[in-house]
């Protein structure tokens, strides 16, 4: 297969670069090697627009933060229909040397021209979060930092990309990349061979192994995990800004805040690891960061019970603890991206348009003028809780399937649940659906819908529910049909002994 | 929007629902609606094919889907209205109920009570926060019923079972007779939170183990479940380290606990119950909203439907009641109080202005096992109004004690219920 560039990876970078590339006449190819975008780094992170007050500008990724600033994003999701709230955080300080930090970060933003900090006293503190322990000091505001959805995002970036013609690959992995005269010659995947002119890496933690393809690498990728608590919706007001627990011997500093959905989202501790696909929690690591941070700063907040769940994100480290956006060393027509961890996501459409300045650098024979027809964002999915009711009953006159409740904790009906399945990027398994709709996202954990969304994927697609996934590949939900085990001989008997 | 206007809108086409309902058409209410978000009335029972439901009601063993027909069959032939695949989204302060289906879409029904009945759900793998790989494989075992009972799937082959809970115990003896491999079932207490009968005919009979003081301390697999960790627990329920082994399966059931679904009583104000997670309601299951009465699971999660029903019972005829303005409570009800040993009692007030009630029923769970004991009801004058020996009380087992009104002088303002050796 021809295309002008490739993308190797489905995070919200390679899906930024999509959408940015989408703009001109060049054909874009997408490869992901799950079966969704949004699967890796990208799906399970603090979900924060930072403005960069408090980063390094010497470094590129200090310099892309503040380079993306809330005003290019607040226009990114408009057009792309991603919920951001600008909150606002604070740094809480418990001990008198905290404000030794806060006055450092308040130096940093000074120096990052970052506006509107502000020194909060304890009666501020409490006046703006009434739930935080009373027996917090002081704190720093920024009122610039914002929550968004990163799976909408992704999504977001990725779905306009494929209504401006890019093809986006599913459970595509690459297995190898040929050079040939020091220049791209394909790339081979597990479906297909691609013969591209650009080859953009952005495989996340696996960016080390896909520019090792093609090249001697002088870089690394490691994973660095950090586990997170999501409670209840009922706790969706506990929290109003994104706040900092100030960083102590044990940890950097953790945060805790209130997701655009409305859940509060609390985490993370940073542990390296050397396995790319260790994604499990510990029941260490989220005593100590209930015990230091989520009781320390809202006693309130259980440890377990009104937890809609604990889970891993591992961000994607280089050797350099900085981003790298380079040229391949050696070889014409690739751009690696690798150790793109925080502040990634707030990076994200400055990267992209960093990595459009070298896509133009290696491809000047591609079409670079605009296309005519270029779609702006992309058609607001609909979203039956944010809609009157008066509107609601318009939808279900129209199409009855918005009438059918399949997930009852969250309120998401059939109607949403095939829209899904029918969108640009199709989802095909549990975790899709949940990601784009929030069906099995609420208390219930997907324990009452979760038989009914296996029915709804098994007609619409056609397939048996013994095929059906929680996040494709081996992830199949069901072993076999009823009875027919039963009527197996031999079998296993053994049992747990102790 | 379509307008509706009901005398009761019953929440929840269940046992508790259906009993409820019944009872209130009985006390002559006219304009009853049963909204229920299945696609048929029975609720959970409809994926309860095993028997034993029914015994103290009807004096037989039935099975899940004849105890609810016996139900729905007298519903289906009286005049009560059911909207089925309906779910309800809102109550609103002023007596309005909002609910959505396909075929009427949003609608809004005035009413002048409702009684709440849209039972439980299970607590979840993420609730109890087990660490460890997120694969499938891992679901609750009221899940993996419908699955087996409604779908015709079987969730996994090799499988561990957490928590003892009934529904926990039936599935291993479902999963047994599908040809699946049930290694073993681990609690966390250091006693059977189910039935002992249930113990007895869904492990004990297959050979399966029970390990008390047990729980999962890892889930490994990427993709599908592959083993579990488990370990033993000390007194406070950590575990022990060096304890600790690892067992290959490919599904992990659990039955760690039911939770009353209270979303909708929030909404309007429902006084909750912290340990019962249910609405605080007297003995007429009246709430804290004078127009709202609540039954069944929703309420406390019961172990016998037959319990179910008698509590329904006596709501829908207290919501008719209501309506008719039959029954004037007390300013002062008589408050119900936990003592030794004791982990709630519902209902948690009296307040006794139904002089045709010779007996009120105290449902309540034990916090720990004791065995040759007695059930003391006494009041906050230091009287003893009933007394009752038990040879063996257990959590997993729901005590009923009745109390006799005759005892229910004016002055009584507080009762306490004990356990006493």
């Amino acid at each position: 297969m021809k295309t002008d560039v490739l993308i190797i990876g489905g995070g919200v970078i390679g899906s930024a670069i999509a959408h940015q590339l989408c703009k001109y006449n060049v054909d874009v190819t997408l490869v992901e090697k799950e079966s969704d975008v949004c699967t890796g780094t990208s799906k399970a992170n603090s979900s924060m627009l930072h403005d960069g007050y408090n980063v390094d500008k010497h470094k590129l990724k200090g310099q892309l933060c503040l380079k993306a600033t809330k005003e290019i994003y607040a226009d990114l999701c408009r057009d792309l229909h991603v919920d951001l709230n600008i909150i606002g955080s604070i740094v809480a300080g418990f001990e008198d040397k905290d404000m030794e930090t806060i006055n450092h970060q308040m130096e940093m933003a000074k120096e990052n021209g970052i506006q509107g900090m502000k020194i909060l006293t304890r009666e501020e503190m409490l006046a703006a979060e009434p739930n935080m322990n009373p027996e917090v000091k002081f704190g720093l505001l920024n009122p610039n930092t914002g929550v968004l959805n990163p799976f909408e995002l992704t999504m977001g970036l990725a779905e306009n990309a494929v209504l401006n013609g890019a093809k986006v690959y599913l459970n595509t992995e690459v297995t190898d990349i040929v050079v040939k005269d020091q220049k791209i010659d394909s790339v081979v995947t597990t479906n297909g061979t691609f013969y591209p002119k650009v080859v953009i890496n952005s495989a996340g933690l696996y960016s080390d192994k896909i520019a090792a393809m093609a090249e001697e690498i002088d870089f690394t990728v490691k994973p660095r995990k950090g586990q997170y608590f999501l409670f209840d919706k009922q706790f969706g007001d506990h929290v109003k800004h994104a706040i900092y627990s100030a960083p102590t011997a044990f940890s950097k500093g953790m945060i805790i805040l209130p997701t655009t959905e409305g859940n509060i989202l609390a985490g993370s501790n940073a542990e390296m690891l050397d396995d790319k696909t260790d994604f499990s929690t510990t029941a260490d690591a989220l005593n100590n960061i209930y015990g230091t941070m989520i009781h320390k700063l809202y006693p309130k907040l259980p440890r377990m019970g009104d937890v809609t769940t604990t889970f891993s994100g591992l961000r994607a480290v280089s050797n350099t603890e900085d981003f790298i956006i380079a040229h391949a060393k050696t070889v014409r027509g690739m751009i690696n991206l690798a150790g793109i961890q925080s502040p990634g996501l707030s990076s994200a459409p400055a990267i992209a348009e960093m990595v459009e300045g070298l896509v133009r650098e290696v491809g000047q024979d591609l079409d670079w003028s605009e296309k005519k027809d270029y779609v702006i964002g992309r058609p607001e999915p609909i979203v039956l809780n944010k809609l009157s009711y008066e509107e609601r009953s318009q939808l279900i006159a129209e199409n009855p399937d918005y009438g059918q409740i399949i997930c009852r904790c969250e309120s998401i009906s059939k109607g949403e649940i095939l829209d899904a399945i029918r969108r640009p990027i199709p989802a095909t398994s549990l975790d899709s659906i949940k990601r784009r709709t929030r069906a099995g996202m609420g208390r219930c954990q997907g324990g009452f819908c979760g038989p009914r969304v296996v029915g709804i994927i098994e007609q619409e697609l056609g397939i048996s529910p013994l095929e059906v996934t929680k996040r494709g590949k081996e992830s199949r939900i069901l072993a076999m049909r009823a009875k027919e085990l039963a009527l197996q001989e031999g079998g296993s008997h053994e049992k747990i002994k102790l | 929007m379509k307008k509706l206007n009901y005398d009761i809108v019953v929440i929840g086409g269940g046992p508790a629902g259906m009993a409820a309902a019944l009872e209130a058409r009985k006390a002559g209410i006219e304009k009853i609606l049963i909204c229920e978000r299945g696609s048929k009335l029975g609720g959970i029972l409809e994926q309860c094919i095993h028997n034993g439901f029914g015994l103290q009601y009807f004096k037989e063993e039935l099975t899940g889907p004849e105890y609810a027909t016996r139900f729905s069959d007298q519903v289906e032939a009286s005049d009560i209205d059911v909207k089925v695949n309906t779910m309800v989204l809102d109550i609103q302060e002023d007596k309005k109920v909002i609910a959505v289906s396909r075929t009427d879409g949003l609608f809004e029904v005035e009413t002048k009570a409702v009684i709440l009945a849209m039972g439980c759900r299970e607590r979840t793998r993420e609730s109890i926060t087990i660490p460890g790989d997120r694969p499938a494989g891992v679901m609750t075992a009221g899940t993996a019923q419908r699955y087996v009972n409604i779908n015709g799937y079987l969730p996994g082959k090799e499988i561990v079972i957490l928590g003892s809970g009934d529904i926990g115990l039936i599935m291993a003896r479902r999963m047994t007779f599908e040809g699946a491999n049930v290694k073993g079932v681990l609690e966390l207490m250091p006693y059977s939170t189910g039935l002992v009968r249930n113990k007895v005919q869904c492990l004990d009979d297959f050979g399966i183990p029970l390990y008390l003081s047990h729980t999962i301390t890892k889930i490994h697999g990427k993709q599908r479940v592959e083993a579990v960790s488990i370990a033993e627990v000390d007194e406070n329920k950590n575990p022990i380290p060096e304890t600790e082994i690892t067992v290959p399966c490919d599904t992990l059931l659990l039955s760690v606990g039911l939770v009353p679904e209270n979303e909708l009583s929030k909404k309007v104000g429902v006084e909750l119950d912290p340990v019962t997670k249910g609405a605080v309601t007297d003995e007429k299951r009246r709430t804290s909203v004078d127009w709202v009465f609540a039954c069944g699971n929703v309420l406390h999660v019961h172990d016998l439907v037959d319990n179910v029903t008698q509590e329904a019972e006596l709501a829908g005829n207290a919501a008719a009641g209501y309506i008719k303005g039959t029954y004037q409570p007390r300013k002062n009800p008589i408050k119900m109080t936990p003592g030794n040993n004791i982990g709630y009692v519902v209902p948690q007030a009296i307040n006794f202005d139904d002089p045709s009630q010779k007996a009120i029923k105290l449902y309540m769970r034990v916090k720990s096992p004791k065995e040759n004991i007695k059930m003391v009801i006494k009041s906050d004058k230091g009287d003893v109004l009933a007394e009752f020996k038990k040879d063996i009380v257990e959590p997993g087992s729901m005590v009923n004690l009745t109390l006799p009104t005759m005892k229910l002088t004016e002055d009584i303002s507080g009762i306490t219920v004990s356990c006493e050796e």
